[in-house]
Formats: C-alpha cells, sequence, structure tokens
C-alpha cells in the first residue's frame, strides 16, 4: 500500500488519518551505559512494508532488538496497534501482535521443523501448525521431521519467518533476512515478503543493507547513521544515489 | 579374584549382584534424570539435588508413620501416596528455589555451584533440627518384603523390582513429557536459546519455574525409591551427588537415552566389582574407567548430530 501523500520526515505519528499499526516516539536503548539509539520516531502503516538501511553498528539490530523486547528501552514508547508495549516482555509483546525472524536465523537447531514452527504458536493456542504456512513454503513439509539445524540456509530463514507467521502477527520485524543467502533465494524472499503482506494485510519492518533487495520489497526506506535517523522517503520518489552514499563505507 | 568360586556359585553372584546393581541403577536414573534436566537443559549446577532427594525420603518416612498410626488399614498402599506427595513437596520447594535463588543466577552459571552448595548445607541442617542426626528407616508394607526364589542360589528381592517398575513408568514418563508434549517443547527451545524462545512467544520464566520444579520433583520420587534401599539421614544425599553428575556428564548433557545408559553401566561396574573387591576400590576403578572414556569422548556417551 504506497501511500498518495507523503509522509512528512520524522514523526509522522498519524498518516492520512489511520491508526498506525506500529509507532515509536523517541526511543532510547543502550547497552548497559552506551546508549546506541538516541531518540527515533518511527510510525508504519497498516500493511505497509518499511525498510531500515545502514551500515553495521548503525543500530539496525539494536532497533529489532528493542523493538522484541531482547534489549531493554531505556526511555520512549512503542506501541502496536495502539497497544503500548515497551513495559512487556518478550513472549506479551509476542502476543500483542509483534513477531520476529532475528538475524542468523536462530532457529531451535536440535529440534525438527515442525517442532520449530510449532514453537510459534505458543501464543495463539492452536494445536497444529496451519495448512497456510506449509503452502507458503511447500519445502518445510517436504522437511519436516528433519531437525532445524540440517537444514540449508535459505531453508532456515523460510522456517525462521513461517515460526514468526505462526503466532499470527499484526507486524513482522526482519532483521538482515539477505545476509548469506544466495541472490535467486533473495528475489524469491522478496516475492513472498510481498505475498504474505497481500494476503494477510500485516506491516513488515525489515533491516537491510541491500539496497536492491530494499528497493524490491519497501513501500519506504529508511536510513539510520549512529542510533539517528537520517533519512526517509518513499521508494517512488527514493534518491537511490543518495541513499547508496549513506550505506558506502 | 573368581578363583574361590564354582561355576554356578558365580553365575549366581552376576545374576543377583547384577540386580542389586540395577535397583541402585534405578535411584541413579531417577536422580540423575532431574539432574539432566536441570543440569543438561538449563546448565544449572544443582549441589542442592541431594537434599531434594532426601526430602522425598523425609516425606515417606513421614507417611510411613502416619499411615501405621492413623490409617492401619490403607498401610499397604501407603507408598503410593508417599511418592506422590515427595514428588509434590520436593517439586513445590524446588520451583520456590527457582525464584527466589536460581532465576537471578541464569547468566553466572558458575555461582549456581555455590548458591546451591550453600542451599545444600541449610537443607542439611534444616534437616538435622527436625528429624534429629539419625538415620532414620521406613516400615515396609508386608507385600514388599521378601523375595522370588528364582533358582537354589538365586534370590531376586520384591521391593527391587517394586523400584524398577517405577523407574521405568518415570523414565517413559519424563521421555514422553520432553519429546511429545508442547511443555517439552517450549523446554528445549528456552534450552537452545533463551531470548529467542521469548520472542516467539514463550514465557520463559514460566518454562524456568517449572522445569526446575519438574527436576527436583523426580529427586524426591527417587528419595522415596531410596528409603527401600538404605536408610534416611540428613547427609544421605551427598553421597549420591557426585555419582549422580559423573552421571549425567558421561552420559552426553541433554541426551536422556546418555543418561539412562550411562547410569546403567556406572552402577552395574560399581555393583559387580563391589561383590569382589571392597567398595572403595570398586569405586575406585569405576571411576578411573569414566575419566579414561570421558578423555577420549568429552562430549559424554551418546550426543545429538545436528549442525551448531
Amino acid at each position: 500500500m504506497l501511500q498518495t501523500t507523503p509522509a512528512p520526515l520524522f514523526a509522522p505519528h498519524i498518516q492520512g488519518g489511520v491508526q498506525p499499526m506500529l509507532a515509536i516516539r523517541d526511543l532510547h536503548a543502550a547497552y548497559g551505559q552506551s546508549e546506541v539509539l538516541h531518540g527515533l520516531d518511527i510510525t508504519v502503516a497498516p500493511a505497509e512494508i518499511v525498510a531500515v538501511m545502514g551500515r553495521n553498528g548503525m543500530g539496525k539490530s539494536t532497533l529489532m532488538k528493542t523493538l522484541m523486547g531482547i534489549v531493554p528501552v531505556k526511555s520512549g514508547s512503542i506501541a502496536v496497534d495502539g497497544t503500548p508495549v515497551a513495559a512487556l516482555k518478550s513472549h506479551q509483546r509476542v502476543a500483542q501482535g509483534l513477531a520476529y525472524v532475528p538475524q542468523g536465523r536462530m532457529i531451535f537447531s536440535a529440534m525438527t521443523v515442525q517442532e520449530n514452527i510449532e514453537t510459534g504458536l505458543t501464543v495463539t493456542n492452536e494445536r497444529r501448525v496451519p495448512g497456510d504456512l506449509y503452502e507458503m513454503f511447500p519445502v518445510l513439509l517436504e522437511m519436516k521431521g528433519r531437525r532445524g539445524g540440517n537444514l540449508s540456509g535459505g531453508q532456515q530463514q523460510q522456517l525462521a519467518i513461517a515460526r514468526a507467521l505462526a503466532s499470527r502477527p499484526k507486524v513482522l520485524l526482519l532483521d538482515e533476512p539477505t545476509e548469506g543467502i544466495q541472490p535467486s533465494i533473495i528475489r524469491e524472499m522478496g516475492r513472498t515478503l510481498k505475498k504474505i503482506r497481500d494476503a494477510r494485510g500485516l506491516s513488515i519492518v525489515v533491516s537491510e543493507q541491500v539496497l536492491s533487495f530494499a528497493l524490491d520489497v519497501a513501500d519506504r526506506v529508511l536510513v539510520i547513521e549512529n542510533g539517528h535517523i537520517v533519512h526517509e522517503s518513499l521508494r517512488a520518489d527514493i534518491d537511490e544515489a543518495k541513499v547508496a552514499r549513506f550505506l558506502s563505507v | 579374584m573368581f578363583g574361590d568360586y564354582s561355576l554356578t556359585d558365580l553365575s549366581s553372584i552376576f545374576v543377583m549382584q547384577g540386580f542389586a546393581g540395577l535397583i541402585l541403577f534405578s535411584v541413579y536414573t531417577l536422580m540423575a534424570l532431574g539432574l539432566a534436566i536441570i543440569f543438561g537443559q538449563m546448565g544449572v549446577i544443582n549441589m542442592a539435588h541431594g537434599e531434594f532427594m532426601i526430602l522425598g525420603a523425609y516425606v515417606t518416612y513421614l507417611c510411613s508413620g502416619f499411615f501405621q498410626t492413623h490409617l492401619p488399614a490403607l498401610f499397604p498402599a501407603y507408598f503410593f501416596v508417599a511418592m506422590a506427595l515427595a514428588f509434590i513437596a520436593s517439586g513445590a520447594l524446588g520451583m520456590l528455589v527457582e525464584w527466589a535463588l536460581i532465576r537471578h543466577l541464569y547468566k553466572r552459571p558458575l555461582d549456581t555451584l555455590l548458591a546451591t552448595w550453600g542451599l545444600s548445607l541449610i537443607l542439611q541442617q534444616t534437616y538435622r533440627t527436625i528429624f534429629g542426626a539419625r538415620e532414620v528407616g521406613v516400615e515396609l508394607p508386608a507385600w514388599l518384603i521378601g523375595s522370588v526364589q528364582v533358582t537354589d542360589s538365586i534370590e531376586i528381592p520384591i521391593n527391587g523390582m517394586f523400584v524398577m517398575a517405577i523407574t521405568t513408568l518415570i523414565t517413559i514418563g519424563v521421555a514422553l513429557l520432553m519429546y511429545r508434549s508442547r511443555f517439552g517443547a517450549q523446554v528445549r527451545a528456552v534450552v537452545q536459546n533463551r531470548p529467542m524462545a521469548g520472542a516467539v512467544g514463550i514465557d520463559t520464566e514460566r518454562v524456568d519455574r517449572l522445569t526446575f520444579g519438574l527436576g527436583c520433583g523426580i529427586a524426591g520420587i527417587a528419595g522415596s525409591a531410596f528409603t527401600m534401599v538404605g536408610s534416611t539421614g540428613p547427609t544421605s544425599g551427598q553421597l549420591y551427588i557426585v555419582d549422580t553428575f559423573l552421571i549425567v556428564v558421561f552420559g552426553g548433557a541433554a541426551s536422556l537415552l546418555g543418561t539412562i545408559a550411562s547410569a546403567f553401566s556406572i552402577s552395574q561396574t560399581q555393583s559387580t566389582l563391589e561383590f569382589f573387591l571392597s567398595g572403595s576400590t570398586a569405586k575406585v576403578i569405576t571411576l578411573l574407567a569414566v575419566v579414561g572414556i570421558l578423555m577420549l569422548r568429552p562430549q559424554g556417551l551418546f550426543t545429538l548430530k545436528v549442525r551448531r
């Protein structure tokens, strides 16, 4: 869903009168004494795909972990579909509609593919893996009895996405999903993400270093640098050269 | 050392010592199951595990006394009640300890060793204050006393068979719980990656508490079984804790099958050698063998074949 009116730069809390699916305000986060995020404001509309770009060490993963409750929030607020979640524990945030595909996949390697997906069902109280997940990722059905650790990188990425989707999220967070994945699979993943968005109407926040992938999937691109958002533009009117300059080392 | 015995004697000795070893195996297995869950799965070194076992033994002792004086008609069945109560008492104490102590130490696994050692001293002194320093024994119901005469020279005690049956049932129950139930899947997920388990929606604190309680509860049942083969004193648990750790490490942490196989081999070696040599020499030989094997296979007997 592309906005017709370009969002104002920074802190666009309400876009076109729609309640945002994810609203982050003045978010500060720190590892101990060392502050990494210095007051981020990000708003994501329902069924919008936002790419957060930036070089290594600029705070992309920290942002994802802070949203998920793995890194504590120092100050600021996070709201999912209007519900504040910044004070909640990780599993309570999942129940509120956040789901997370971490960098490096982090699947449970000693558990089977099916058991991995079932861990995502905890907050929904469903007993069985919904069939549409296997329809989306047929390779997982084929491998459902295998241990997760014995899958290839691309298959593990699909498993991590399926596990996140099993909790029926409103907002899906993906941290560098293209890392270590071969190019043909990256293109396939872009198609899958858009398909999921269209089918379920969920919002997606994806952190990325690969500009082509971000331009392929995202409706809007943010650039994060040293814990601040320094650039924001809709895909339609993005200045590729400018964003690429932010990403070059 | 075998020279003085005839061949029939020797085979009888091996069968009966083998059976005595099986009773030891049962107690070891129950102890090690609880420890394997707590140490193997959660990485907590629980030095107080023996005291949780002894709590189960004291609960059994109290039950035996209570049924004798107040409910003599039901005395034959008291053991089942005692085991259930032992499980509940040790499990509840385990959950309390997890909440008050252990959960603050998950990021410092070595400190759990010190903290639980202190806890074990506290518990020992508590038992000494409440039950006295003298060891106590339980009265067994009549149907558990005696033995089955298999051949002229082989006798198999009934209480031993009972302990083994209980152990088998509990082992199967734990295996089903860990590998077939949703709770088991959650436990394994938390064990492999605590932050990630939280991020898929698992309440990791609740899982930790229940897992710790379960491990301690099984130790309580081990204590209940223990009363049939030994007498209970405040420090009886100490005798078993080192052996049990050895079993868990030897079997390969996080592998239930490995734990059982290692409990079997260690208890059988121990029991058979004990008959021919002194108890301490038998222990030395067992330990030497275990140390030797662990040098060749540091990961233990059984490991999962999976990419890390």
